[in-house]
């Protein structure tokens, strides 16, 4: 039995068991960000267009990419830090599988690869309600997915690095409150970082989550700035995802294999 | 004679500056129950762990099923059953729903899993749970769920840790007589427990544990035999005057055990120290005339009580 195969077990695993729990994440997954999207693009939007929208596009063309790479990051995050430190140390499901042919790797990357399955189901949903709202194009709705679970990957990998060397759950709270709301607000996702003081914009450089918005933006027809080209917003997120994805291996494996 | 099935020479594990086991030598055989027996923190869990291949040794010689278990840890794994200490099933998951996932890290395809499945639950006495969530179930149930899973890939070996601990005693009974017809299949049996009768009941040989060391090793018969008296005389005082009592029965016995709560003495014919105590003029408030048991073992070996 081949690591490919017991990764794919555990892929598989995840899926069983979001089939019987999904109901619980509808709300999150679907209805929120309809709500946000109508509410912001549609009703905000109309304020904002009177003055002429950013990047020369109606705000809520500008903004409906945005918000997909912002979701991307709460599912991710969301994904990675609760149920993680459950299979580590509640429910004790990781240690289960561990007891099989499963290997530490094969967890974490299952793990991974069944957080990439997530995003694409749900950014796919948000792509069509983009769609439905008039936002972009079906094609340049479609694009944005990519950008989106790659985003969603940046968050993904690091948290579960972070997550598997915690002692508990009293940091978890921390990491929505100071990390994943802020950077929510702050990474251009409502407005763009040039509206930040002088001193904040570089610091947006270093999160994900511009590279992310600017990257989908950039797939739903937005135009880029000349100074950060696609490929440099890849490449940021790639060298989060991989660096992330090898420090959460080592921790989980320092934690699951004591 | 077959080769053994787990051979382990000077095995160690440490935790930092702690050794929770230092440096054991045992075999166990195919077909055998073969029992962990010591108080808790005493390297059973450990050791258990090690032998399943879920946690490196820190040094020392391991083969399971002939192979390194820090080599061959998933092709160990996929021959093994494991029941650990605490249940750790998916609770929001139905039975079948545990079942089948846990098969499928075995690669087993669906079919032969149901099929699987349906012979296990019948076995577990469970097989009209099948479509209900774990979370509600009892205890006991939960437990015999656990062992269900852990024969889904129909293991040579089946490792228990503590398999009874927390159940009520007709839930034991019912997992014992289970455990019987697995030894009785042939299915190689590895229990730790800090249960004496569970390790008399199931166990064809068993090591006594302690501190992370091995300090007895036979059949529960032998160890009795060769560690303690054919009986056993337990005497209680009332609270108190115990310590002015002890004194006075010097010289009884082949040996006399102070506990906190009594006093055991070791004799092969506790009726007659008995008879002895009486004509001393000491009067307990209530005597008790039993066999010897592991624990008398454990405590000879030891100086302390299991239950510690």
């Amino acid at each position: 039995m081949t690591a490919t195969t017991t990764t794919l077990r555990v892929v598989e695993a995840h899926a069983r068991y979001y089939r019987r729990t999904w109901r619980g994440s509808v709300i999150s997954t679907f209805a929120s960000p309809l709500f946000t999207l109508l509410a912001m693009g549609m009703g905000l939007g109309l304020l904002v267009d009177r003055e002429g929208g950013p990047g020369g596009v109606p705000y809520l063309t500008w903004l409906a990419p945005g918000l997909l790479a912002a979701a991307a990051m709460q599912t991710a995050a969301g994904d990675s830090s609760y149920p993680v430190m459950a299979g580590i140390k509640w429910t004790k499901s990781y240690h289960a599988a561990l007891a099989t042919p499963v290997g530490v790797p094969a967890l974490t990357y299952g793990h991974f690869g069944w957080v990439a399955c997530r995003l694409a189901l749900s950014l796919t949903v948000y792509a069509v309600i983009m769609m439905l709202v008039g936002a972009v194009s079906p094609i340049r709705g479609l694009l944005a997915i990519l950008p989106g679970i790659l985003t969603g990957m940046a968050f993904c990998t690091p948290i579960t690095a972070w997550v598997a060397q915690a002692k508990n759950d009293a940091k978890l709270p921390s990491l929505f409150r100071f990390v994943i709301v802020p950077l929510f607000l702050f990474s251009g996702t409502f407005f763009p970082i040039t509206q930040l003081p002088g001193w904040m914009q570089p610091v947006a450089y270093f999160t994900p989550l511009w590279h992310g918005v600017e990257l989908a933006r950039g797939a739903a027809g937005v135009p880029l700035s000349p100074h950060f080209p696609w490929y440099v917003h890849t490449a940021a997120l790639l060298a989060i995802v991989v660096v992330g994805g090898y420090i959460a291996l080592r921790n989980m494996e320092k934690e699951l294999r004591k | 004679m077959a080769e053994p099935l787990v051979v382990a020479r000077q095995l160690t594990k440490k935790f930092g500056e702690m050794t929770a086991v230092a440096g054991v030598d045992f075999e166990i055989s195919a077909g055998e129950a073969f029992g962990f027996l010591g108080p808790n923190g005493a390297g059973k869990t450990s050791t258990m762990k090690m032998i399943g291949a879920t946690s490196p040794a820190t040094s020392g010689e391991l083969t399971v099923l002939g192979m390194d278990p820090d080599k061959h840890g998933p092709a160990i794994r996929a021959r093994l059953g494991v029941v650990p200490q605490e249940d750790n099933l998916d609770t929001e998951l139905t039975v079948e729903e545990n079942l089948l996932i846990y098969g499928r890290y075995f690669d087993l395809p669906r079919a032969e899993i149901r099929k699987r499945i349906d012979e296990l639950l019948t076995f577990s006495q469970l097989a009209d749970r099948r479509k209900s969530k774990v979370e509600p179930l009892s205890g006991g149930m939960k437990r015999r769920l656990t062992i269900a899973r852990g024969l889904i890939n129909k293991p040579d070996m089946l490792i228990l840790d503590e398999p009874t601990t927390g159940l009520d005693p007709q839930a034991r009974h019912l997992l014992w007589d289970r455990l019987y017809r697995l030894k009785r299949d042939g299915v190689t049996l590895i229990i730790t427990t800090h249960y004496m009768d569970e390790a008399e009941q199931l166990c064809d040989r068993l090591v006594i544990m302690d501190k992370g060391a091995i300090v007895a090793e036979g059949s529960p018969r032998s160890l009795i035999e060769e560690h303690s008296t054919r009986e056993v005389l337990e005497l209680r005082f009332p609270v108190g005057l115990q310590e002015a009592a002890v004194p006075r029965l010097e010289g009884l016995g082949k040996r006399i055990e102070a506990l906190p709560d009594r006093v055991l003495i070791y004799a092969d014919d506790a009726e007659d120290q008995l008879d002895e105590i009486h004509q001393r003029g000491v009067n307990p408030e209530t005597t008790l005339v039993r066999r010897s048991s592991l624990e008398d073992v454990f405590l000879h070996l030891t100086g302390r009580s299991l239950v510690d």
